[in-house]
């Protein structure tokens, strides 16, 4: 079966090469914030790398409050559907429907 | 001069018709030549089209063609050729027969020039979109398409008394620019509003797409929202609320999209967090700016839509949705996989993908104007989308960790609907230029400076860098069978709850009340009883003598009165 084949991402080193080349851009992209002189319109703009921090920042940021928020967002599967379905359709929820 | 009179939106409604009477191939074959003869209709009609009539003391105008109107008519044509190619496989007439009714109804909005036809086809837009949420015939379908359905027809209600009462103070119904003055321009937006998913009323749309059917929801991706859009540019530029209600809406539905596990409903969420954008630029109201809102909403439909039918490719293939259930896909589907990428990398704006070329209008006119907290925001959201959307949807699908699925590549034809998008999201990023002659307004704008490029893609490699950071240090939240309470627990759980609460009060005591006053019946009725029944007091059978010991004994109590008053 298709399952016993090797896939790219099944070796490890293939997805450490991914992360190379991904860490390797953004050195790159960061070194060519000193050589492409920017124009700027907003104060922050100037900061050095600043879209580089802000963009790292602001995610860590988002995911860390997102998960924050399932402290007290966050409810069992069925929490609208034992109110609202019968119960012998509770299975229902993922079933193709064409 | 071409058959110019003929109103955009018959072709796709005979269409529908049609597609109630045929089957098989010759209603698909019917469908596919409609909508692409009315493409071409429309794309052979002149700007500048006003059909006027008279009716009930109004002037009407129910057919009107320029620029803006026209942008959106071409993009519901490409939505509606795609999303009827993407569901050439389903034999459900349910469906085929209200998707292009919806597409008409949507194309009858856009080009209505008055309130009272545009009223007339927002609400036809509302029922025919709920059967392609029927169509997927599960009670859970069913519930959110009742919900929606409430939703949208109050928005029609209340876009209908907005426009009585702006009718009678202003004594015109034209689809123009209205502006907030009075109780009927506020009522107008509001009712826009609603269809545009502002914040607090946006969970129709979290609640119901994702409860469509696999095509259905590519439709239904593609036009109610829009036409809201379309109208709120319409009728609301340069309204400065729009500017902080859509920063707002950038904002919040980023958190909700990376905790929630329905990835279609991760989509939908995404998609608030783009009509944010549009909204914000609208708000904005500079030519930039509404170009931006309008550009982004035709990009938008296209990659939104590419997005939800990669998701439906694989919910129609595996039956699953949910993060936690996916990963691998890659392995069996690595078609589906590049096209999602393609749709991925264009929500989030990278350089060469058609999201970059639109938002970032919207981006310079927010620092233009000096809305630079507003400006940060849609930063921060910008960073956010490429989170959620951008690496979430593909990654959590096609790679993570190998869920075990392995199936097959969606039917040819759904290939072939995600390729035609996926084909349109890069060539309107490498050539801006032919989205641009179709703008409303001349702004000469170029997206590809070497600023704007690379800050585009710093900020995008630096979130990249941050899910994996947070991934290899284990604080990515991890995909979870849950439900997120949104704005919709206020009415799917508090005021039923309250409601039922307060009916349970009330049942009670009444029934309290009732039980008393019956026991006193009983106890009376046991009285009776008691008197009447055969061994009772009164059903006793008592000898004669009984009854001359008591006539004796009046007797003699008569006597005794008779001698102790003789006189």
């Amino acid at each position: 079966m298709t399952s016993d084949k090797q896939h790219v991402f099944d070796k490890p080193r293939n997805v450490q090469r991914v992360l190379y080349l991904l860490y390797f851009c953004c050195a790159i992209l960061f070194i060519l914030d000193f050589i492409i002189h920017r124009h700027m319109m907003h104060p922050w703009e100037g900061l050095l790398g600043f879209y580089a921090v802000y963009g790292f920042v602001g995610c860590v940021v988002l995911v860390l409050v997102a998960k924050w928020m399932r402290t007290f967002l966050m409810r069992d599967e069925d929490y609208y559907d034992r109110n609202e379905l019968d119960q012998r359709e509770l299975t229902g929820g993922n079933h193709v429907g064409s | 001069m071409w058959a110019a009179e003929i109103p955009a939106f018959v072709p796709l409604f005979i269409g529908s018709l049609l597609a109630l009477f045929t089957r098989g191939a010759v209603r698909s074959i019917l469908l596919l030549a409609i909508v692409i003869a009315s493409g071409i209709h429309l794309w052979l009609i002149p700007g500048g089209i006003e059909v006027e009539m008279h009716f009930m003391g109004y002037d009407l105008m129910p057919y009107r063609v320029d620029e803006l109107s026209l942008m959106f008519g071409y993009v519901f044509h490409i939505a509606a050729l795609v999303g009827i190619i993407f569901s050439l496989h389903v034999k459900d007439t349910m469906q085929q027969a209200s998707a292009p009714l919806y597409a008409s109804s949507a194309l009858g909005a856009v080009f209505a020039g008055d309130l009272l036809t545009l009223f007339v086809f927002w609400e036809v837009l509302a029922l025919s979109s709920v059967f392609l949420i029927w169509a997927r015939r599960t009670e859970r379908s069913y519930q959110a398409g009742i919900r929606y359905l409430i939703i949208q027809v109050l928005s029609g209600v209340i876009l209908l008394a907005g426009l009585l009462a702006y009718g009678s103070t202003h004594g015109s119904l034209a689809f123009e620019y209205i502006g907030l003055n009075g109780i009927g321009s506020w009522l107008i937006f509001l009712a826009f509003g609603i269809k545009a998913c502002f914040p607090l009323l946006h969970n129709w749309l979290t609640d119901a797409y994702p409860e469509a059917t696999p095509t259905g929801s590519v439709f239904l991706s593609a036009f109610t929202t829009k036409v809201a859009v379309y109208a709120l540019a319409r009728s609301f530029p340069g309204t400065e609320l729009l500017v902080f209600i859509g920063a707002a809406m950038t904002c919040f539905p980023i958190f909700f999209a990376v905790i929630e596990n329905d990835l279609r409903r991760v989509l939908a969420y995404s998609m608030i967090n783009q009509i944010g954008f549009m909204i914000c630029g609208i708000g904005i109201g500079t030519a930039l700016a509404v170009n931006g809102a309008v550009s982004h909403a035709f990009n938008d439909i296209i990659f939104k839509g590419l997005l939800f039918m990669s998701m439906g490719a694989v919910l129609h293939m595996t039956g699953r949705i949910n993060g936690s259930d996916l990963g691998g896909l890659y392995k069996s589907m690595p078609k589906t996989a590049t096209l999602c990428i393609i749709g991925a990398a264009s929500i989030s704006a990278f350089p060469l993908f058609s999201g970059f070329v639109s938002k970032s209008m919207v981006m310079a006119a927010a620092l233009e104007e000096g809305y630079h907290y507003v400006w940060l925001m849609l930063l921060f959201a910008s960073a956010g989308v490429f989170h959620h959307a951008g690496i979430k949807i593909p990654y959590f699908a096609f790679f993570a960790h190998d869920s075990g699925i392995r199936t097959s590549e969606p039917p040819a034809n759904m290939l072939l609907a995600m390729a035609m998008s996926a084909v349109l999201c890069v060539t309107i990023g490498i050539f801006p230029g032919w989205l641009y002659a179709l703008l409303p307004f001349d702004t000469g704008y170029n997206p590809y400076d070497a600023t704007h490029v690379l800050t585009q893609t710093q900020l995008l490699f630096f979130s990249a860098l941050a899910f994996v950071w947070l991934n290899l240090k284990g604080l990515y939240p991890p995909e979870l069978h849950s439900v997120n309470l949104d704005a919709e627990w206020l009415y799917r759980r508090f005021f039923p709850s309250i409601v039922g609460n307060t009916f349970a009060r009330i049942r009670h005591h009444d029934a309290e009340l009732r039980s008393k006053m019956m026991g006193k019946f009983y106890d009376f009725t046991h009285y009776l009883e008691q008197l009447y029944y055969p061994t009772s007091k009164s059903s006793q059978i008592r000898p004669t003598g009984y009854m001359v010991m008591w006539v004796a004994v009046l007797l003699a109590v008569y006597l005794w009165l008779l001698l102790s008053f003789v006189d």
